[in-house]
């Protein structure tokens, strides 16, 4: 009888829960006027500045708003995933306004938790100053997500100390800089031609872009890859050209990443880098200041400029908050211009709205290249959540391993990594 | 010892039919009062998250379908289907087992040579040997990895400078990550360090729970040394041997950080990559649980039939010596 007792209880626990847990559908929110507004916004190796930032805009927004405090929370970029799955599993957990990269707001759109900003960002009186590419990368299916807060580019860092004693000019065409690059490691056996590496995908991606090459393009409503184009595999093999014994070895530099390849430039162990605008202060607190210069990232022709990555942050509200229209007052007033400019001088991003590019570009002349290559159009990753995963997997990273180490050629490790991404799309 | 155990009990047939199934009853009520906590722990803690693991990996289950924004849709086999006609999939296992035996293996012959060695030496010599092997054991496997990470460094690490300082020239500035099987070996290496410790304490508890008349009546019987260790102790050591073993293949079978933190997440071009660290990159990363947990299912399956057919030989083996 015991048994019985025991096998029933069983039956009923595997009837109740044969599907996996889902949490609720987010609610509907609503649009409280007090209170307290939670907002999450990316650590950064040093806070202190954006934290600076931040607190003099919560001041100035709990001044106009009576009643209402702003609590801040610093999540760790790594653990950003775990953070935000757990938000959105969880609405009634969730804060009212995040901070995310663009890169991310394919998945989160997904996942359903953030509101649609499209008419806020239309009647907001500086909606019409966002650069059109980097509002693009804040929208999903027509509809804007987020807030463009900041955006980074990135473009050629170059040593003059060794380009002038090698004789040398900074490379006008990609193919340039391959030569040029080996000519530094010829001359200079002990420094690399150009610090990148294999799991550096954003500065492969504007060889990619610049050769006519596409990650993927979208056919009715489903991505399809296009890595095994030949004006892709031109691209990418050009790139993992620069990981060979002559350029940047591959025992040292096939696993670099971004952070790292800026890293060795900053050591003084290499003539060339691709790095970001926000990257200017590890370079010059690795002891390079006045040692170097930056242009935009040659195309393939004389004079053009090769597409650049338009990565950057946006300033989400949660569709599950109960003080919408504050989130997005709050978002806005950190993305207005004075903040915007505020956020440069402190933390060296680059701006979004294009009157204060302008400005700063014209007091800064560190700023140039990049503003410039921005001119020149960016590009992105497909805006589909699969991409998130592609980017987890490390499909391309493996890629560029693989041709870079001679494992496979490079028609073939595309075409592996070009079923893999559509398996993703798939999916 | 093992044998006493395996043989069973002959005094319960003679306990009369009737009497026999009142006590039982009785016996097994106390019993099951008995087990209730372990039962009810284990249901909690080991069936729970099986039965769960098995629920998700037959959906298509990612982290919209966890937020309740998309449908759940039931996949059946589907993601084992699609796991196993992966290329991919079966050169991570192939690697894995290999790595996993090269470790086994490893720490097995270290562990039990050091307790050899320690119960032949002194005291302060053991004492030392016991406190070394006690600090690899404690150092947490991060730790431990990176410490290893930063004697093999191609540019800082003491090894390449000493190789160098030997006149080997050609071991400055050697990469010991970049390779495939020289990744894998020293992974294979730091692995081994922080397990042997475990299999060097049990196999010296099981040596000094030999009774030395034992050992001296086989050499009074004119037995040599090596045929004392193989025909004698090493049998009696057996079942302790059983335990380090099937320890040993559930660890070095489930190794995640020694591989994640010293090949950087799988090695380059994904060389390095074991079971372990392909489920998180293939599918927690990606917020694939469905792809994910089925790689569990597989995973727990190899194992438990591994340990099974270990066990089995094993017993056979006890039963005719």
């Amino acid at each position: 009888m015991k048994f019985r007792t025991i096998a029933a209880s069983l039956a009923l626990v595997v009837a109740a829960g044969c599907a996996p847990a889902q949490s609720g559908s987010t609610g509907e929110g609503g649009d409280e006027r007090t209170g307290t507004l939670r907002v999450w916004l990316f650590d950064e190796a040093n806070r202190d500045p954006k934290e600076k930032v931040v607190d003099q805009a919560i001041a100035e927004f709990e001044a106009a708003h009576e009643g209402v405090t702003v609590d801040v929370q610093w999540i760790a970029v790594e653990s950003r995933a775990d953070k935000f799955a757990g938000a959105f599993n969880d609405p009634a957990n969730a804060p009212d306004v995040a901070e995310f990269g663009n890169t991310d707001l394919a998945g989160y759109v997904e996942a359903g938790a953030f509101a649609d900003l499209t008419g806020d960002v239309e009647s907001w009186e500086h909606g019409a100053d966002l650069l059109p590419d980097v509002l693009d990368t804040a929208t999903v299916d027509g509809k804007v997500y987020g807030i463009p807060w900041f955006t980074g580019i990135r473009a050629l860092y170059y040593r003059t100390d060794v380009f002038a004693e090698l004789g040398l000019e900074p490379p006008a065409t990609l193919a340039e800089l391959a030569e040029t690059a080996r000519a530094v490691r010829q001359a200079k056996p002990d420094m690399y031609g150009i610090s990148v590496g294999g799991k550096y995908v954003y500065a492969m991606l504007p060889f990619l872009w610049a050769s006519g090459g596409e990650l993927a393009r979208p056919e009715n409503g489903q991505w399809t890859s296009a890595l095994t184009s030949p004006e892709a595999i031109r691209g990418v093999t050009a790139f993992a050209d620069l990981i060979s014994p002559g350029i940047c070895p591959p025992e040292q530099c096939a696993d670099f990443t971004g952070t790292q390849s800026v890293q060795a430039f900053a050591g003084g162990k290499a003539a060339m880098t691709i790095g970001g605008d926000f990257n200017r202060k590890a370079v010059e607190e690795g002891g390079l200041k006045g040692k170097y210069a930056v242009v935009p990232l040659p195309g393939t022709e004389r004079g053009s400029i090769a597409p650049a990555f338009a990565g950057g942050n946006l300033l989400g509200v949660f569709g599950a908050s109960e003080r919408r229209g504050l989130g997005v007052e709050f978002a806005q007033l950190l993305a207005s211009p004075k903040y915007q400019s505020e956020m440069y001088s402190a933390m060296g991003n680059l701006p979004t709205l294009a009157s204060v590019q302008r400005e700063l570009a014209r007091n800064d002349p560190f700023l140039q290249p990049f503003v410039e290559s921005m001119a020149a159009g960016t590009r992105f990753v497909p805006a589909t959540p699969a991409w998130s995963q592609i980017d987890a997997q490390g499909v391309l990273p493996t890629a560029i391993q693989r041709i870079a180490t001679g494992e496979a050629r490079a028609r073939e490790a595309l075409a592996d990594a070009e079923r893999q991404m559509n398996e993703a799309f798939g999916g | 010892m093992a044998t006493r155990e395996l043989t069973p009990a002959p005094a319960r047939t003679a306990v009369p039919p009737a009497r026999r199934t009142r006590r039982r009853g009785r016996d097994g009520r106390s019993a099951a009062l008995y087990l209730a906590p372990a039962a009810v722990l284990l249901l909690g803690v080991l069936a729970y998250p099986i039965y769960q693991l098995v629920v998700i990996s037959l959906y298509d289950y990612g982290q919209a379908e966890a937020a309740g924004n998309a449908p759940l849709v039931f996949l059946g086999l589907e993601n084992y289907a699609d796991l196993l006609r992966r290329t991919q999939f079966w050169v991570v296992l192939a690697k894995t087992l290999g790595f996993a035996a090269v470790c086994v293996v490893g720490s097995l012959a270290v562990g039990t040579a050091l307790a050899v060695l320690a119960s032949r030496v002194r005291a302060v010599p053991r004492m030392l040997l016991f406190l070394a092997a006690l600090g690899a054991w404690a150092t947490p496997a991060v730790a431990g990895s990176y410490v290893w990470l930063f004697l093999f460094d191609a540019d800082f690490g003491l090894v390449n400078e000493v190789l160098a300082g030997l006149g080997f020239d050609g071991m400055a500035g050697h990469s010991w990550t970049f390779g495939t099987y020289s990744a894998f070996g020293l992974v294979a290496m730091e692995v081994i360090w922080c397990s042997f410790p475990f299999v060097m304490v049990t196999m010296y508890a099981g040596i000094k729970g030999i009774p030395d008349e034992v050992v001296e009546a086989a050499s009074l019987d004119g037995a040599s040394w090596p045929r004392i260790a193989t025909a004698v102790i090493l049998p009696m050591l057996r079942p302790l041997l059983l335990i380090a073993t099937i320890q040993s293949i559930i660890w070095d079978f489930k190794v995640f950080t020694q591989i994640y933190v010293m090949t950087n997440g799988g090695g380059v071009a994904g060389r390095n990559l074991v079971l372990n660290v392909y489920a998180y990159q293939q599918a927690f990363a990606g917020q694939e649980y469905g792809q994910g947990a089925a790689i569990g299912v597989v995973m727990t399956l190899i194992l438990l039939s591994v340990t099974a057919l270990y066990v089995r030989s094993q017993r056979r083996s006890v039963e005719l010596t």
